[in-house]
């Protein structure tokens, strides 16, 4: 099993997830209010970087959304629009049926979200 | 000033959703997830879902809904300007489909303090309209400056 995905948010993608969200925390569209608060521009929301990693590993595990059975993630760096965004991860356990895949998400050297930790039930 | 934990175990009011078709499709475009159970209700059924399915991540839509009025309850008193969304957990069970209605509860499941830094941990727990539970999700808050 291989994970990997690539994904390079637009300028624009914080404001769609805000609006599928709900999460219209202005750090995440406002340039000038996350600078205001000493970032240094609107960052991605970290659910939907999470969100990157449960793509990525359901797409390993076949695509089925049944397959993913539990994700956890630490949000560390923060991410940001227009960077490219590379999920990794690899099998740490297979046993049942049941794969423990340890990932990550980085931004070049920004590691945005460590430790994650998935459980894939693969079906045929 | 060190952290109060004096919240440990609180329970908020249920939080209900209805899950609509073109909000998956909308949550489903944002994050990039192509397969067509998220969008064509044909398509799904083939796969076996009742409905259109939602992607596993979309908790966050019909959940956090149900989270936000820890995270702002002076009960709890979480420093909102010093927070940040330091980890999250979801433990998935029956799939969630178009049409569902989605009942959530919350608890504050932790309140701790490290390394001058507060730990707020909810648990948040959803269930179907036939009482499945669809996911758990456990959402850790940070607030810097606790001491």
């Amino acid at each position: 099993m291989n994970i990997d995905l690539k994904v390079t948010p637009d300028k624009y993608l914080p404001h769609r997830y805000a609006g599928a969200s709900g999460d219209f925390n202005p750090i995440h569209i406002d340039v000038d209010f996350a600078k205001s608060v000493g970032l240094p521009q609107n960052i991605l929301h970290g659910l939907y970087s999470m969100a990157q990693v449960a793509r990525a590993c359901t797409t390993a595990a076949g695509g089925d959304p049944r397959s993913l059975r539990r994700l956890s993630v630490q949000f560390r760096g923060m991410g940001f629009p227009e960077q490219e965004i590379a999920v990794t991860g690899e099998v740490a356990e297979e046993r049942d049926g049941l794969v423990l895949v340890k990932a990550e998400a980085v931004q070049g050297d920004n590691r945005i979200i460590r430790r994650g930790e998935a459980e894939l039930r693969l079906t045929d | 000033m060190p952290v109060n934990d004096a919240a440990i175990g609180k329970i908020y009011p249920p939080f209900e959703y209805e899950v609509g078709k073109e909000k998956i499709a909308e949550y489903a475009r944002a994050v990039g997830e192509d397969n067509p159970v998220y969008f064509d209700r044909e398509e799904a059924r083939e796969a076996g879902f009742r409905d259109v399915a939602a992607p596993p991540m979309f908790a966050v839509v019909f959940s956090s809904g149900s989270v936000a009025p820890g995270i702002f309850d002076p009960e709890v008193g979480i420093n909102f300007a010093m927070m940040v969304h330091g980890g999250q957990e979801f433990v998935w069970g029956e799939p969630v489909c178009a049409g569902d209605v989605i009942t959530t509860e919350t608890t504050v499941k932790d309140i701790s303090e490290k390394g001058g830094m507060g730990f707020y941990e909810f648990e948040s727990v959803s269930r179907n309209q036939d009482g499945q539970e669809v996911v758990r999700g456990t959402w850790t808050n940070i607030v810097r400056g606790t001491s």
